[in-house]
Formats: C-alpha cells, structure tokens, sequence
C-alpha cells in the first residue's frame, strides 16, 4: 500500500493550511469576479468576436445518415461572388482524431462515408454568412446511400450493416469486470430482482451553441478564439492536424456560455474547418454554429439499457450487484471508452457492496456520436440501481430512508480510507449525514403517513442517493500549474490553465489565491487560458477543475507568499515562518505591533532588495499516474481523488387523468462537497447546474429518432425545464473537509445530476404506485401505466 | 430590386442611426453585426432560447424573430443601454448581488426581460415574475436566484431597500 501512503502524504501538504475559522475569504459568500462583465453586456463570447477582414464559413452537411462519398464537385459554389475559398476533408490529407491514440477513427471532414445525418463533407468561406450558406448549397456531392444501423441492438446482430468496416459486430468498447462471487452471494441472498431500466439521448443543454474564430499570422502561428471548456484539447489536436510545433498554437479563451461535457471539450467540424479556411483565405475565419446544428450534429449523453440484478438480505443490506449495460455510441468512439467505463467503475458507491459483476458494451450506429454528459457514465446506473432499490425496499417492507441507511458508506474516521469493493477509496462520505438531513428537512416521517391522492391529483415523495468522482484520474498529461504575478503596486496577476464554463472557478481560484496571500478579492486578476501565456491544464471535465487548479493555486500563491515573507523577514529581523500576512498587513506573529501594510512589502520586495520580481508557481500533481491510476481494463483503482455524496428527496404530483407528473417546491438536497468555498455558488450549482438539468432528463428531456433523423430539434419540441417546471428547492451542505481537496473541498453538485431522475422516479411510484422504468416520464408514459394498474386492479 | 438593402432608421440605446440593411436582416443581426453591440446574444435563431431580447418601445422582443427593417422608425434598448455610465441599474445590481449569474449567455436578455416586466410593473407578484423569465432558457443557475433578483430589483426600484 505504499502508492496510498504517497497520495496521502501528498494530499496533506496540499490540504488545509489555515484553521477554517481564520479564513477571511474562503466559506462565506464572495461575489462572482467575472459578474460585471456579463450582466454588462461586455463579456465576448466566441460568436461575438469580431476581427477586420473577417469571413463567415459554413459547413456543407450530408442529407445521408450512411453514405459512400462517390464524388464532390465545388467548382459552382467557387464561382459565387463572395465566396474566398471551398475546402472538402481532402484538405487534411488523411488526418485522423480521436479520444486517445487508439481510437482516432474520425476525420475533420469525411472523406470517403458518412456515418451519421448532417456529418460534415465539405466548407465555404465567404464575405457573409448569407453566401457561404448560398455556396453551400451550390457543392454538388454524390453519394452511394448504405444501409444503416440506428439501435445497438440490431447493431450487435450478426450480419448488420458496419458503422466502421474494420470493428467487427459494431463494437466500440466493452467491459468485463468480476469482484467478488456475484453467483454465491445471489444463492445466499433472501431476495434477488432483477429489472430493466433505460435511459434516454440527451442534449447537453447549454444555450450557446459552438463557436469559432481562426486565423493564421506569419503563415505557420494559429490563433484560435472558441467556444470551448477544455482550450487544451484543439491546443493539441490542432498542432497535430496543421503539423504545427505546440509554441505556435495559441489557444485565446472567450467567455463560455456553458459546457456540461462532450462537444465543447471536444471538436467539431466548424472547428476544423474554421482553421482550414483561414490558412487558405489568410484571413480570419468565423464559423457559428446554430442551435438547429447544435441538436442534430453536437454530441449527447449514450442512451443506455441498463439490467440490474440484485440481492439483499432479509433485512435489505446489499449481497450483490450485477448488471448488464448496452449503450449507443453513435457513429465515431469520441469518449465513449470513458462514458462506458464510468457507468460500471462506481457501482460500490454510495452503499456498501461486497460482490459486484458487470458487462457493458458500447454499439457504433449511424446516430450522432455520443459523449461525455455532466453525470457522466453515473447517472445511467446509479438510475437504475437506486429506483431498484425502492423496489426491493418495497417487497421487503422496509422504509426507503432506512434502507439507504443501512447499506450508506459510513464516513471514516479521520486518517482512515474506506476502500470499495474495485479499491476506489474514500477519505470521507457523508452520505449517511447527507440521507439523515433530507430526510428531516422534508419531515418525511410526518409526509409518509400522509394522504397520497386530493382529488384527480396525487402526491408522492421520492429518495435518491448518490456519489461521484472528484478530481478525475486519466492517464495522458494530467497535472496541471498555476503563477501568481506580483506586481509592483501590489496587485496580483493570477494565471491557471483552467477555463471557467460559468460554473465560477475564476472566481473560487482567486478566493483561494486571496486567502493564502491575506489580501483581497478585489486585488487579483485572473487571466482566462491563453495557451501562449497560462500553464497547460487539461480542461474542465470530470469535475477535476476546482480540485487540481485550486491545489495549483493554492501552491503558486504560498510561493509567492514565500518570497514576499524573506523580505518581511529580514525587515523585522525575525524568521519567514513567524510573519503571518492578513487583511493586507504583514505582522510578526508574536508581536503584532510590528507590521507593515501589504502594498509597502511588496513595493521593498521589488525596489529596496536586490530588485525582486516575484512570480510563484505552483503544481498540482494529484492526478497524475505516480499516484495510482484506474485499471481500464479490470475496473480496478481510483478514477477520482476524492468522492462527493448527494441524498434528495423530492414530492411530485401526478395528474391522475393526463399523466402529467410535476416538481414541486418540496424538495430537499443534501450535499457533501467536503466544504463549500462559496456557498451560494454552489447552491446555483447545485439547483440550476444539476437539479433541474436532473429535473429534465426525468421529465421532459429525450431526443426522438427515426433512422438517424431528430425528430425534435428545437428547444421547444426538445422540452428543456423552464422557470415553471424548475423547482425551487432547498440546498443542505454537508461538511466533510476532505484531506485531499483544497480547503477540504470535494466535487460540488456533479454528483447531484445524478440523484434527481431516481428520486422523481420514486416520487410518481410513492404518488401513484407504477413504475416507470425508462426515461423520461413523459405524460403518455405515466397514463398508460396508470391505466395498465387500474385494469389490473379490476381484474 | 429584391434583396437590395434598405434604408433603416433606428434609435438604440437613446442613440439615432442611419443604416441600410438586406430585407432579411434580423434585428439581432442589425445591432450585433452593424451596430456592434454584441452584448445581445445569437442564440437559437427561432425564438425558442430567449437570449436576444430587447426592449423595443418598451416591449420585450426576441430580436431574433423580428426583421431589422420591422424596427424602423422605433426605439430599442438593449443591455449596453441599461446603466447609467457606470452606474448600474438596480436589476444588474441585484443579479451580481444576489448571485444570478453563472455562465451569463441569458443574463443580457434575461436581465431586458425584467426590465420590461419592471416597468410595466412594478410591483409584480412571483407568478408574474415566473411567466416573464420562463421565456428564457436557463442551464445553470436555475431559475430560483435569477427570480429571487428580479423582486430585490423591484422592491429597489419601488423606493425601498
């Protein structure tokens, strides 16, 4: 266990270093630094970037989900005034990209078959974006339409069409995992169910759709402005598709109206095309997708059927889980290695599981591809296995507050690790805390004994728990930096690789810096990613940013504060580690009455000693492989560094006529995101960014399909919650202070996305009695299961 | 001929313009492309997401479902025309203050729609405030801080504190 030792070692330097009650800054409500600008209007996001000489490109889409490409012919949409240049995939002379180096199965613009409707063949760059979408419609392609696979299933069957000529079976990725003995501990069990559950295609949800401006300068430096979480990611592919040294990609981060997972940490056509455009026009390129785009094109979150199997004891503690999982990848391998791998990895959270098998197989069809989604790979069998457990709390009698008690990870003792059954381990859960608390702030014992039905309404509560990955542990370039730039006149320039999305990590990163160098908010500056300046940081995904940047932050500032206290040190004639420097002073620690204010340290920092420039620089180096990585292969190790714990509980009301099920006020979350840095970000974050998107995929959300074709795309038909059908609930924080975050901070309300779709699900069962085990419980879905109980009840 | 551009005439943010401009010109288009003032955001391009409205002649439109040229001879206000210099109106101060925004792609539009629900009414009742921000799509915050500013802004506006 010496790998352990080093993590914890590690993890205690990072960890708290002030005692929490000294915090200024840290835990008490700060205003968002970045708030001014955008509710100004000032804040530029990609598509409001304008530069001189700018074009608008368009991307030329096929009208086949499965096509060969025979031939395309530009020339007329060239010959159209206005028109600067027309580019095909031939342009990127054989380029391929993927998710890892194993899986680049996918080309910037297709060259010889489209494998999903609308994919990209073909780009126009134009003086406006009226004739490049004229020219578009001038490129004449010639396909050989194939026949084409839309369900896994009919995908998996011997002799189906293949998405890709070389994956036989249509494979994208399986998984085979086995801990424990599933088999005897089923034979052991008092009751053993098993059931199915399906989860809908999702959109991502953001309300800005992808966009990019490009353009080249001194014929071999790109520049690049784009909607994008994670700038590092096009930073690399890029340099690789334009054959260009790093040090000339210089990736420029606008604000970004929201990602939640996938497209924006990842590439899409425009992208490529942008780039492409604007090497050959030798001016900038803008190309803006629309939300039409977004919805057809743009990745989703894997539509999943999930069969779980499960056995208790008498008296409901878990035996065993094993569970079947077939997911849709669509067309191209994106991320679904890691979606696949997330849906099975933390099966031994948030209760106690001795045994644990499972089976997962993604499917290539000609559908849009799929990807990452905020509750990534979780959310599917989480779903499953906590409506189950209703299930199975039901046939036992048992109530479902109590049952989720009983099997509850309980929290460790301080300095003690609880390792799950595949050794992800904990340092701290408080999901038992995170259940207790819900339970009391909705008065459950009072509302169970309740009347369910008020005339053609009825009213149930329903439960949820859940746990997620904080801080995720991938292989490839996984650490990342921070520099604190001090000034002369003592403000700070504050410069990590991470992106803030609007989930607020500008903000907590410059709270952190803020508070380990004893000064304000208000004297910081923090840099959004600009690859040619800021250290290079993987991106915002895997609710890695606030645990590994902050680390960073956190390093870098105490580096500065370091320098800063040398000189103090010197000037009062006392060690560096007896000055403390608070409220913009520096004091000596013992003597309080020696002091000078913060702008004369450092102004005697840079002038008066030998002429200090003073930058700190900090690591975070939690995530990289020297410190365990998961076993992709045997499901075995840690994907995160440390776990957030959610409990909800949540009261709908159910038409009994129409089947329309509703949210009500009443709701409870309880969350554990091991300490809030700012507690009402985390609220918005929890309610707005995982609540009602949770809301969502249990009422409303789901794209409908037929052969390849959304049926539904439009944020109308797309039902999306709005003011009306979003909740307003109650948020509890549960204080854990992990030793593995900064300031004790985990994850906060990923995990929360995942709680909302079971606990509504539970809600209509407590409400009515049905079940509704596929995704979302749209009205037809509730009314004909109302009607099937009745009929049975007559019989 | 068809498609020529025309002339349009428009006051925006107080401010008097002269422009011409393609019959198809969407107002979105006009202020974002030919008036610079990008605050208003491209959203969906259908009236489905609500991140473009503006207040023309104290109504809130989408400006993306309304020609350019429907707009002539009127008067539109959008985010860049809400503070006074760098004197915020009381409804961006009540959305930083009470922590409204997250990501901000809605917030221009969002905080216009309040506007013009403010001015109609000043003392709106939560249903009320609800219907005007249900026409604008949210993905994170969520609804519960964004209402909450808008009846500290009312109250603000009213006289009290």
């Amino acid at each position: 266990m010496a790998g352990k030792k080093q993590t914890k070692a590690k993890a205690d330097k990072a960890a708290v270093i002030l005692k929490k009650e000294e915090y200024s800054i840290i835990g008490k409500p700060f205003p968002r630094v970045d708030a001014r600008a955008k509710v100004t209007g000032e804040a530029k996001y990609a598509a409001d970037i304008e530069m001189p000489d700018m074009l608008w490109g368009k991307v030329k889409r096929s009208p086949h989900a499965h096509a060969r490409i025979l031939r395309i012919d530009t020339s007329k949409a060239e010959k159209l005034p206005g028109v600067m240049a027309v580019i095909t995939g031939k342009d990127f002379g054989g380029f391929r990209w993927g998710w890892s180096r194993e899986t680049r199965d996918e080309e910037p613009l297709a060259t010889k078959k489209v494998r999903y409707l609308y994919e990209g063949v073909a780009a126009v760059a134009a003086i406006d974006e009226d004739i490049a979408e004229e020219a578009c419609e001038l490129i004449e392609v010639e396909y050989e339409p194939l026949p084409g696979v839309f369900d896994p299933f009919e995908g998996m069957k011997e002799g189906a069409p293949l998405v890709h000529e070389d994956r036989p079976g249509n494979i994208c990725v399986e998984y085979h995992w086995n801990f424990g003995d599933v088999e005897k501990a089923f034979a052991e069990s008092y009751l053993v169910r098993e059931d199915n559950f399906q989860t809908p295609r999702m959109a991502k949800g953001y309300i800005e759709p992808p966009a990019i401006v490009a353009y080249w300068s001194g014929g071999n430096h790109l520049t690049v402005q784009a909607a994008k979480g994670s700038p590092y990611f096009p930073y690399r592919i890029l340099a690789n598709c334009f054959n260009l040294p790093l040090s000339n990609v210089r990736i420029v981060q606008p604000f970004i109206g929201c990602d939640f997972g996938g497209t924006k940490n990842d590439m899409v056509n425009g992208d490529f095309s942008a780039v492409m455009l604007a090497k050959k026009t030798g001016k900038p390129v803008k190309i803006v997708y629309t939300q039409f785009d977004e919805l057809t094109v743009c990745l989703r979150r894997h539509p999943m059927w999930v069969t779980i199997k499960t056995g208790v004891t008498k008296d409901g503690r878990l035996k065993a889980i094993q569970t079947k999982v077939i997911s849709d990848g669509g067309a191209y391998t994106r991320m679904s290695p890691l979606s696949n791998y997330l849906t099975g990895i933390c099966m031994g959270m948030p209760y106690e599981l001795p045994n644990f098998k499972t089976d997962i197989f993604c499917v290539f069809t000609n559908n849009p591809s799929s990807a990452a989604m905020r509750g990534h790979g979780i959310y599917h069998t989480r779903f499953a296995g906590d409506v189950q457990l209703d299930m199975i709390a039901e046939e036992l009698g048992i109530d479902p507050v109590e049952i989720r008690l009983k099997n509850a990870i309980k929290n460790p003792e301080p300095g003690k690790i609880y390792e799950t059954i595949n050794k992800l381990t904990l340092a701290t859960c408080g999901m038992e805390e995170c259940l207790e608390k819900t339970a009391e702030a909705i008065d459950w014992k009072e509302y169970k004994k309740g009347k369910r039905v008020k005339g053609d309404k009825a009213y149930g509560m329903g439960f949820a728990a859940g746990g997620y990955l904080s801080g995720t542990k991938l292989s490839g370039h996984n650490a990342c930096a921070a520099m604190v730039r001090i000034c002369e006149d003592g403000s700070i320039n504050l410069m990590t690789g991470a992106t803030d999305v609007g989930q607020g990590s500008d903000s907590v990163m410059v709270a952190m810096a803020a508070e380990v160098l004893g000064i304000g908010l208000g004297d910081i500056d923090i840099k959004r990613v600009d690859t040619d300046h800021t250290p290079v940081d993987p991106g915002t995904y895997g609710s890695r940013v606030t645990v590994y940047a902050g680390e960073a932050t956190i390093n870098a500032a105490k580096d500065a504060k370091r320098q800063l206290l040398e000189v103090a040190a010197k000037e009062f004639g006392v060690k560096p580690d007896e000055i403390e420097i608070k409220d913009k002073k520096a004091f000596v620690r013992a003597n309080p009455q020696m002091n000078m204010p913060w702008e004369r340290l450092v102004r005697m920092a840079c002038y008066t000693t030998p002429g200090m420039v003073i930058i700190g620089k900090g690591q975070s180096s939690q995530g990289i492989s020297t410190y365990g990585l998961a076993d992709f292969n045997k499901g075995i190790g840690n994907i995160g560094t440390n776990y957030s714990f959610t409990a909800q509980a949540q009261e709908v009301e159910v038409d009994l006529e129409t089947g329309v099920v509703k949210c009500t006020d009443n709701s409870v979350i309880a969350h554990d995101c091991g300490f809030p840095l700012n507690p009402p970000a985390v609220d918005t974050q929890v309610v707005g960014g995982a609540y009602h998107p949770g809301v969502g995929a249990a009422l409303y959300c789901e794209f409908n399909m037929d052969k390849g074709l959304t049926l539904n795309p439009n944020l109308v038909d797309y039902k999306l919650p709005r003011a009306y059908e979003a909740p307003m609930t109650k948020v509890i924080h549960v204080i854990t202070n992990d030793p593995f975050g900064p300031f004790g901070a985990k994850e906060a309300s990923e995990g929360s996305t995942c709680t909302a779709p079971p606990a509504v699900i539970n809600a209509i069962h407590d409400a009515t009695g049905v079940w509704i085990k596929d995704l979302p419980a749209k009205p037809e879905k509730v009314f004909w299961a109302l009607k099937e109980k009745r009929e049975k009840e007559k019989k | 001929m068809k498609g020529e551009p025309r002339d349009l005439k428009l006051m925006v943010n107080g401010k008097f313009y002269e422009l011409k401009v393609k019959p198809k010109a969407l107002l979105s288009d006009v202020l974002r492309n030919n008036l610079k003032l990008t605050g208003t955001k491209r959203g969906c391009l259908e009236s489905t997401c609500g991140v473009c409205t503006v207040i023309l002649d104290g109504k809130a439109v989408r400006s993306c479902s309304i020609l350019a040229l429907q707009a002539n001879g009127h008067a539109v206000t959008t985010v860049e025309g809400l503070a006074d210099g760098d004197k915020l109106h009381p409804i961006q101060e009540a959305f930083i203050n009470h922590g409204a925004i997250e990501c901000g792609f809605c917030i221009p539009g969002r905080v216009m729609m309040a506007k013009a629900l403010l001015d109609e009414n000043p003392n709106p009742t939560r249903e009320e405030v609800k219907l005007a921000m249900h026409g604008i799509l949210c993905a994170d915050v969520g609804y519960v801080k964004q209402i909450e500013a808008v009846e500290i802004a009312a109250e603000k506006m009213r006289g009290g504190e």
